[in-house]
């Protein structure tokens, strides 16, 4: 076999100023769960700038439909809402074919989940989760209903804003994310001990959904628009020699 | 409050901040493990796949938190290349590379079907040693935390290995290292993660 040259991009270094830090006290869950030694930096090689592929054709097309993905009966419950907007790199481009995934409480602000024991009821109606891939312009949307807020056991009287969990798969291993969207005007973001895990006023509003109402459908649903940065690939490049295990015994 | 008078270069757009997966992680990326099923197709369930090469192995272990506790809400994510060493693409078609697993809710332990990958081209031409990227999240982690499985019985490989020879202390080095375990017709390999404490696991800024 041939031995190739292959330039290979590297992505941006993380800012830590653009995330929470690991230790946030406030956020008691933290405390045990953070590591306590700094992290070792790596140069990209081959296993942080590759990932995963997905295909349209292993979603089902109601997956990114949270009104009507789980309707066993009727509607679920709740404020129909689309939330939608665009996935780019650091630089600006759309970031296509990125597999997003959500979930999320139901309007109560209950779970359906093994472990969520809330007094708010389950939904019969209304499982929580969805899927989608961006398209060519890094575009994607969901239609769901507002989930409420609830109680949870940090500090004795802590409740969390509204809120969707938001995973994106990116294009390469380095771009992997989890983080959350809230909703403008909530006021109960100002004291949640997990927003407040990000120190920067600015990276916080980037997590706040803005009302849409050029989106919103007339006598149907209320649109929130969310656009997400994902890291971005850097314009040098490093050149690789890539082999095959042959060539190399 | 920021030292630099220009933090934040103009023409590039700052990531989107990171948030907690929570304790219902489940629900959107495991929603059998939550109890409930809503898609035909779940995804990331299992990297094995028919006629796939290479030798099957198991991953297993524990997730384990500063007190020595279990934690019991992980989710951890493996990203790999096949057992010629090549990453899912063109060169490597109908192998995904990657698969999605949970701690259980009771011991904390989770479980990975894949197999052994090759050896992956470094940067300046030097060798990686056979390794599985591994992301985690669960509760109380702001940022998913990178680490790696590298395998106790290639020696040699990771004697040589770039990155393995970033780490200070044998100590440290050796929470990395999977170890094969006899577990009938399974090759078992046992990499358990510890997020904090004497034996804390290495993570990974990339």
């Amino acid at each position: 076999m041939s031995i190739r040259v292959q330039a290979v991009d590297e992505f941006y270094p993380r800012d830590p100023r653009d995330h929470p830090p690991a230790l946030a006290p406030d956020y008691k869950s933290s405390l045990l769960r953070a590591p306590r030694h700094a992290l070792v930096a790596l140069q990209h090689s081959l296993s942080e700038i590759t990932g995963p592929v997905f295909h349209g054709e292993e979603l089902g097309s109601l997956d990114h439909d949270l009104t009507r993905n789980y309707a066993r009966q009727g509607s679920p419950i709740g404020e129909r809402l689309i939330v939608h907007g665009f996935v780019r790199d650091q630089n600006g481009r759309p970031a296509a074919n990125t597999l997003m995934e959500i979930w999320q409480a139901n309007a109560g602000g209950r779970y359906r989940h093994r472990q969520d024991q809330y007094l708010a009821p389950i939904d019969p109606n209304f499982g929580g989760c969805g899927r989608a891939l961006t398209d060519e312009n890094g575009y994607y949307f969901f239609r769901t209903v507002k989930p409420g807020p609830y109680p949870w056991r940090n500090r004795a009287n802590d409740w969390r804003p509204a809120h969707i969990h938001f995973s994106l798969s990116g294009a390469a291993y380095a771009q992997r994310l989890i983080t959350q969207m809230y909703f403008e005007g909530d006021p109960l973001i100002a004291g949640c001990p997990i927003a407040r895990s990000i120190q920067d006023e600015e990276q916080l509003r980037g997590l706040i959904a803005q009302l849409d109402r050029r989106t919103t459908v007339p006598f149907d649903s209320l649109a929130y628009r969310f656009d997400i940065v994902l890291r971005g690939r850097r314009a040098t490049l490093f050149e690789n020699r890539v082999q095959t295990p042959q060539e190399a015994s | 409050m920021n030292p630099f008078p220009f933090p934040h270069p103009p023409h590039m757009l700052r990531e989107t901040a990171s948030q907690t997966a929570g304790p219902y992680v489940h629900i959107g990326l495991a929603p059998q493990q939550a109890g409930f099923d809503v898609y035909r197709n779940p995804i990331g369930a299992s990297l094995l796949a028919d006629g796939l090469e290479g030798q099957p192995i198991v991953l297993s272990g524990l997730v384990l938190d500063g007190a020595g506790a279990p934690v019991r809400d992980a989710l951890l994510e493996i990203w790999q290349a096949d057992a010629h060493g090549r990453y899912a693409g063109p060169e490597a078609a109908g192998f995904r590379g990657w698969a999605r697993a949970c701690t259980d809710f009771d011991k904390g332990s989770y479980r990975i079907d894949t197999i052994k990958p090759g050896r992956v081209m470094g940067r300046d031409g030097r060798w990686m040693a056979p390794h599985i990227n591994v992301w985690l999240v669960a509760r109380g982690i702001n940022l998913g935390l990178h680490t790696r499985i590298y395998f106790a019985d290639e020696a040699e490989a990771n004697a040589v290995d770039p990155v393995l020879s970033l780490i200070d202390g044998e100590g440290r080095l050796q929470t990395l290292l999977a170890r094969p375990e006899g577990a009938g017709d399974e090759w078992v390999y046992r990499f358990d993660i510890h997020l904090q404490g004497e034996r804390e696991t290495v993570f990974f800024e990339l």
